[in-house]
């Protein structure tokens, strides 16, 4: 039991020279899902249409827009965790370096694809 | 890294007898997966394809629902039902989680309970909104 002196051991700093963090985020981002996303259902159940003026209508509010654009941060930031965990449970070597890599990508990606998408109905509205 | 791949494996799912505990933790996991890849292109082509105007989101809706004729398209439905599933599941799971970390529901009976609970309550609610849904027609 000799990796750093005793403080750092009690603040979870191993050898990894990071404890709690990647744990602690993954149950933050949990929480924050679970809030945002029982608003995005909830949302969408009390919409009255499903059609499409009607959705650009709902993003238009930045009561639908700015919480839908938290959710996708949570979400992609959560799963990015959470898959981290998946692909150094199952690969090892090199092809874990490459799956984290692609996961990365995947994540920010997406991310950034879904707010452009978001911001882009907030700010310009119906197109035809 | 160099690993040695003679090592043997510590058991896993195909050595284990299945039970309601072991199943939800392996569940969560498999939800989880299915969510950030599944759930996650498709709510960023849902939002892709309203951003993109309301003749690629016609495109999308018909290709989710149904065709021009009104039928169904059966592969499209099946997905979203199974991540409605999946995400009610990986949540339901997920509160349980939250609850072990403080420490409470170790205890047999009640842990097994609570993994039984996630699945009742995962399904009951995946009929209940795909039964609104259908009716809303």
């Amino acid at each position: 039991m000799g990796t750093g002196t005793g403080i750092g051991r009690v603040r979870g700093l191993g050898s990894a020279h990071q404890g709690t963090h990647h744990w602690w985020q993954q149950r933050l981002t949990a929480g924050s899902n679970l809030l945002l996303l029982t608003w995005l259902v909830v949302s969408l159940l009390r919409l009255p249409l499903y059609n499409y003026r009607a959705l650009v209508l709902w993003i238009q509010s930045p009561w639908a827009s700015v919480p839908l654009v938290l959710a996708v941060l949570s979400m992609f930031y959560h799963l990015r965790l959470g898959l981290q965990v998946v692909i150094e449970d199952y690969q090892h070597d090199f092809s874990r370096i490459i799956a984290i890599v692609l996961l990365n990508f995947y994540a920010i990606a997406g991310a950034a694809l879904a707010i452009f998408a978001i911001l882009r109905v907030a700010f310009a509205g119906a197109v035809a | 890294m160099a690993r040695n791949a003679a090592r043997p494996l510590s058991p896993h799912l195909t050595i284990w007898k299945w039970g309601p505990h072991m199943a939800v933790s392996i569940v969560h996991r498999a939800t989880g997966v299915a969510l950030s890849l599944g759930g996650g292109v498709l709510f960023v082509w849902w939002l892709l394809a309203l951003a993109g105007g309301e003749a690629s989101y016609a495109s999308f809706v018909d290709l989710m629902t149904s065709d021009r004729t009104g039928k169904l398209n059966f592969i499209p439905a099946i997905i979203l039902i199974g991540l409605t599933w999946s995400f009610l599941q990986h949540m339901c799971s997920g509160i349980r989680h939250l609850l072990l970390d403080t420490g409470a529901g170790y205890e047999l009976k009640r842990n097994k309970l609570g993994s039984m609970a996630t699945f009742v309550i995962s399904i009951v609610l995946t009929l209940a909104i795909w039964a609104s849904i259908f009716a809303r027609g």
